[in-house]
């Protein structure tokens, strides 16, 4: 099968129900380092990502992630909004009016995605922000194309980059977003931007191995 | 968690709901978007100043909707901000013809999205202005954090542009003065006991019976440090400190003394708080000229209160003592 709009539709659908397994679980870890409302805020925009998925009509991959980018920005709010938001339209341009992904088309979308996020953010990697997951996934999914990788197999390496990122970022002290008002006492918890980068990308990797697609 | 809720998640649509019933003199839109404005906005050839951030500081901001302050609010969920299609469908009703002035709290959330929506709104053709407040001192501005915290600054920020608005002032003399307050208005909180966002059902932090939190922001985040309760008069003077050497303020400055509530607080304490401020600062010198005590600027039922102090001149003094008529601030007509 091939990665088209069809399977892009499936593939944020299974985002949207992660995300809402996980809505508690991001709570918590925002509570510990900033306000407490990054699940809800999240399971807030992907419920509506996933209605508005439903009843969409066949699309570009391109044309699928627009929609979602857009419904993020009106409905997340805080600054997991415009990030998301952001990440996901510059991809979209990037993927253009492709009608089916091949590993490079993927590895240039987490590309366009990471500089979109540092350049509205103001984040650099260190940071301890979905960055800090988003940069090395966009990174590791470069050298994957580059040696000849499907999408799926994109996908894997930039999950697991990210998985690694996230995890990174528990010893770092803030320096951005909310967290970085508590100082040294960030540090030694795992970041709630990074880990929802990095749930996000593990259920895309996961969809995507899923579909068998074009190996 | 106790609360007064029928579903965690309608919270904020069900309140903006009971304040359209409560405020007939507001215009309340309570779902998709929800913004508050002025009954009688737009106003032609008025400046429209707008604000908006978090639900959970009641009555900032949909409380100082009205004549003389702000034209219109659009409030987020609990402690998040608005997305930029509440700014922007906020801004659509308030705007008379003489351009808009965006008042946002310095937080990554309320940056980001009021950004988006700043140009959005200026690809309508319509002249937008942006203000960021920043008055917290108990966050070290550096390259290395966020920069400090909008907090209670925001009401001065607010009253003050607005009255210059309804007075007819144009937008470069509303963004002018903005800055000016900004420039010369710093504040501080503590807290005595977290609050509890619906959604989350649990408080934001734990603290021991004898713990407080110093330099809380309004979202309900742990502070910069934590410490033992102490007397009043101590508690005024760890708050004061700060905010005296950070503008910094001197002796013989004419200053406004605003005494906040997190919202648990009562007014007793407010009061006395207020009193050992006021013997501090006159005390070193200060002049304390104008007043305001309550609960404006809050983090649902936070037990804590915060500390602002205004630098005043003449042209702020004034603006300050203009009438004013909104729920939750009313003087002078």
């Amino acid at each position: 099968m091939a990665c088209d709009g069809s399977s892009m539709v499936a593939a944020w659908l299974g985002v949207a129900e992660v995300i809402r397994a996980h809505r508690d679980e991001l709570v918590r870890l925002d509570r510990e380092i900033g306000d407490g409302d990054h699940g809800e805020n999240l399971r807030r925009g992907f419920d509506v990502v996933a209605e508005r998925l439903a009843a969409m009509d066949a699309a570009t991959p391109g044309a699928v992630l627009k929609s979602v980018a857009t419904t993020l920005i009106s409905t997340v709010g805080g600054a997991a909004g415009p990030l998301f938001g952001t990440a996901l339209l510059r991809a979209a341009k990037a993927l253009g009016d492709r009608a089916t992904l091949d590993g490079t088309a993927v590895a240039e979308a987490l590309a366009a995605s990471s500089e979109g996020v540092i350049a509205r953010g103001r984040a650099e990697i260190g940071d301890k922000t979905m960055v800090d997951a988003l940069v090395p996934a966009a990174k590791a999914a470069e050298s994957a194309a580059q040696r000849g990788d499907s999408a799926s197999g994109v996908l894997a390496e930039a999950a697991r980059a990210a998985t690694r990122g996230a995890h990174d970022t528990v010893e770092l002290v803030a320096r951005k977003g909310r967290a970085s008002y508590l100082g040294p006492r960030s540090a030694g918890h795992l970041d709630p931007g990074a880990r929802s980068t990095e749930l996000i990308l593990t259920s895309l990797a996961a969809s995507a191995g899923s579909l068998g697609e074009g190996s | 968690m106790k609360k007064i809720i029928n579903d965690p998640a309608a919270v904020v649509t069900e309140a903006l709901y009971g304040m359209a019933q409560a405020h007939p003199e507001l215009r309340v839109q309570h779902t998709d978007p929800a913004y508050i404005v002025r009954a009688d906005a737009p106003i032609p050839d008025r400046v429209a100043i707008v604000s908006g951030g978090g639900s959970g500081h009641e009555p900032l901001h949909g409380g100082f909707v009205g004549p003389g302050m702000l034209t219109a609010a659009c409030p987020g969920p609990v402690f998040t901000s608005p997305t930029p299609d509440q700014v922007q469908a906020a801004v659509a009703a308030a705007h008379g013809g003489a351009g808009v002035l965006l008042l946002v709290k310095n937080y990554t959330g309320d940056v980001l999205n009021f950004e988006t929506a700043a140009e959005l709104i200026e690809a309508e053709g319509i002249d937008v202005r942006t203000v960021v407040i920043d008055d917290d001192v108990a966050v070290r501005d550096s390259l290395f954090t966020a920069g400090r915290r909008g907090v209670a600054g925001t009401l001065l920020v607010e009253k003050i542009v607005g009255a210059a608005a309804e007075a007819g002032a144009d937008l470069d003399t509303c963004e002018r003065l903005a800055r000016k307050v900004v420039d010369s208005v710093r504040s501080m909180g503590l807290a005595l006991a977290p609050c509890t966002v619906p959604h989350s059902g649990e408080p934001s932090f734990v603290l021991a019976e004898d713990e407080i939190e110093i330099g809380i922001g309004i979202h309900g985040e742990p502070g910069r440090e934590r410490t033992r309760i102490a007397p009043a008069q101590d508690l005024v003077r760890t708050l004061l400190t700060p905010v005296l050497e950070d503008l910094p303020f001197t002796a013989g400055d004419r200053v406004l003394l605003f005494t906040n509530s997190m919202g648990g607080t009562p007014l007793i304490e407010l009061y006395l708080a207020h009193g050992s401020a006021v013997a501090l600062l006159n005390e070193r010198g200060f002049l304390v000229e104008r007043s305001l005590v309550g609960p404006y600027v809050t983090s649902l039922e936070m037990q804590g209160i915060s500390l602002t102090l205004l630098r005043l001149d003449d042209e702020l003094a004034e603006l300050w003592d203009a009438p004013v008529s909104t729920p939750a601030l009313r003087w002078g007509r």
